[in-house]
């Protein structure tokens, strides 16, 4: 049960992905692009800002709230996600353990819109082994000398900055000796790969960053030296929730195109939802996605509250991340060959689905958090 | 400057049914929604809001205390403060009353420069209330109002007739009645809808008014229903296409066809 305040976020949150987000989606699969009038019109009601505390700029709102938004906005677009970064991992990360000169500049930025921000871990040989990562920060005076390349990094090409981690002290074993610093990309020795071409969600842009001696001043070192790799796994931590919001509102954005294609679609002189198989089929399908629901509004509470949700919000990630692959799937095999077409948003829910299971820890490693959650480490 | 809006809590029409035995609407389950041509009204007094810095805007509504949700709403699009005028005595008021009730609020008020109300809720659909508040507040009117310029204390704007619009100003204070080509309401903003849960929305009784009991209410109210009913809806209309020669021809030869011509 929501509370009055909550269901007005998502009173208004529908409505602005159903009139504003849906006429583009298909626009924004092909060209890779998310329209500027319409980025701004995100800014000015403030989605993006949900979760970034008022004395920064933002609306100082809690999980509950960035998740409802989450949801009704990738119900429509699943690379809309992407647009309310801020609320989780290049927010997060700075909400958690910037200070407070390191909120004033980069998290206000953030809720007023005039910068975009990243997160950047993933490195071409170390994915879900976060420890294997070779990025180095060397001290240097007053500054940090930053070598390295990143991959896969949401938002790299439009980041005004980005949240990197890299070794301190290469001769700490596992993750030891990683920090996390805040870098510009209009630095010198920033720059970027060409944008990649994926299977999905092309409306969240992604790219390499490269750092070749990027002097990273020493106040841009976002908690401690050593640190790094405690703020990244808090920070994904959180970021989980939103994940799994995504993977629930694909699959629900799936489950009513196939409720809406179902009632149309005539095939032995009869629409195919009087037909049992659709009828079980539908009926099967709404049930997972509840499941999917209370699992990640239980995590997001359980945050809000200030209770441990870790393991939670690994179960809603992994769970979710398979739903939304599930119900996709079998919404498109509900519109039988015109699911295949691009003129229906089916096609473009399945590709965009693939990639819940993958980014923000893959399911393979939600399943270890979890087992270490249950089965103690 | 002071702007008041007034503003009603509807059922979405686009989902309400009618019962066929009563013949009343059906409002179980529908959603209620800010009247659309409120949101227009509002819309306008917060543009004013945009443009000047002493703008005030405060939203009037009566109705039961579920309203309070729609004056939430009206503060998250931007309005600085609410006033829900509810109460049993007010229950079944048809327009007249409902005009008294409203306009004894406005009058408690006080000062105001202009008041913006909507051209008709989709509920009733009567058009009156607004006209009836001017009235009874004795200020001037314009209604079907489509464009709005102020010109220091001079309102000028374009009033929609049935086949144009017409050019009045009138000095402030003043009422408008608003129609949807007046501009597009703006979005709820994410800090509007925290905003609006942090601050009180004045509720206004019956005892709060300076408006007798007898002018109130449904026994106040001169409009009776004498039966209401759900017209039978027509056939679908013949489209005639073709170039105008022979879409004239068509037309001629089915007018003969019935006997018409």
């Amino acid at each position: 049960m929501l509370s009055k305040k909550h269901e007005m976020i998502r009173k208004l949150a529908r409505e602005f992905a159903e009139n504003e987000i849906a006429p583009y989606a298909a626009q924004i699969d092909e060209t890779g692009v998310y329209p500027k009038e319409l980025h701004d019109k995100i800014i000015a009601c403030g989605f993006h800002a949900v979760t970034i505390p008022k004395e920064y700029g933002g609306c100082g709102g809690d999980t509950v709230s960035a998740t409802i938004v989450t949801e009704e906005f990738t119900r429509v677009d699943a690379s809309a996600s992407s647009q309310l970064m801020p609320n989780s991992l290049s927010g997060g990360s700075l909400m958690l353990f910037g200070n407070e000169a390191q909120k004033q500049k980069y998290l206000r930025a953030l809720a007023e819109g005039t910068m975009t921000g990243a997160f950047a871990i993933t490195e071409p040989g170390a994915g879900s082994d976060t420890a294997a990562i070779t990025t180095t920060a060397e001290k240097d005076g007053d500054y940090y000398i930053l070598n390295g390349r990143k991959c896969f990094i949401t938002q790299g090409p439009d980041c005004d900055f980005v949240t990197v981690f890299a070794k301190t002290d290469p001769s700490a074993k596992g993750v030891k000796g990683i920090s996390a610093f805040i870098v510009e990309s209009a630095w010198e020795g920033f720059s970027r790969g060409a944008v990649e071409k994926k299977m999905g969600m092309h409306g969240s842009p992604t790219c390499d960053l490269i750092f070749e001696n990027v002097r990273v001043p020493k106040e841009n070192l976002l908690g401690k030296e050593g640190q790094g790799f405690k703020i990244c796994m808090t920070t994904l931590d959180s970021g989980r929730i939103t994940v799994a919001t995504q993977g629930l509102g694909i699959a629900q954005g799936a489950l009513d195109e196939a409720i809406k294609y179902v009632k149309e679609r005539v095939q032995f002189g009869r629409p195919i939802s009087k037909l049992q198989n659709t009828q079980f089929e539908i009926a099967d399908m709404a049930t997972r996605v509840e499941c999917g629901r209370q699992l990640v509004y239980h995590a997001a509470e359980l945050k809000d509250a200030g209770l441990p949700y870790s393991k939670n919000a690994a179960m809603a990630k992994y769970y979710c991340g398979d739903l939304c692959n599930n119900i996709a799937y079998r919404a498109l095999q509900l519109h039988g060959g015109y699911g295949y077409m691009k003129d229906y948003p089916i096609e473009r829910m399945f590709r965009d689905a693939r990639l819940v299971a993958i980014y923000e820890g893959t399911s393979e490693i939600q399943r270890v958090v979890i087992a270490n959650h249950v089965l103690g480490k | 400057m002071k702007v008041l809006v007034c503003a009603k809590q509807v059922p979405n029409t686009n989902e309400v049914k009618i019962d066929p035995v009563k013949g009343t609407l059906i409002r179980d389950g529908v959603e209620s929604i800010l009247n659309p041509d409120d949101a227009n009204a509002l819309e306008e007094a917060l543009k004013l809001k945009d443009t000047y810095e002493d703008v005030t805007v405060t939203v009037v509504s009566m109705g039961p205390p579920q309203a309070e949700t729609m004056l939430r709403e009206c503060l998250a699009m931007g309005a600085d403060e609410a006033i829900l005028v509810s109460g049993r005595e007010f229950g079944g008021s048809d327009t007249w009353a409902t005009s008294n009730a409203i306009s004894s609020a406005l009058a408690k008020i006080g000062s105001f420069d202009i008041i913006f109300a909507g051209r008709q809720a989709i509920d009733g659909d009567t058009a009156q209330v607004g006209p009836q508040i001017a009235e009874k507040l004795n200020i001037p009117q314009i209604t079907y109002v489509q464009s709005f310029e102020l010109k220091g204390n001079e309102v000028v704007v374009q009033r929609r007739l049935e086949d144009g619009y017409e050019v009045v100003s009138v000095k402030t204070p003043c009422l408008l009645t608003t129609i949807k080509e007046l501009n597009k309401p703006r979005y709820m903003t994410m800090k509007g809808i925290y905003d609006a849960y942090e601050k009180d929305i004045t509720v206004w009784g019956f005892q709060d008014l300076d408006v007798p009991q007898e002018k109130v209410g449904l026994k106040a109210s001169p409009t009776k229903v004498f039966r209401s009913f759900t017209p039978e809806p027509k056939g679908a209309g013949v489209m005639l296409n073709g170039s105008a020669k022979d879409q004239v021809a068509q037309l001629m030869e089915s007018l003969k066809e019935k006997h018409i011509i």
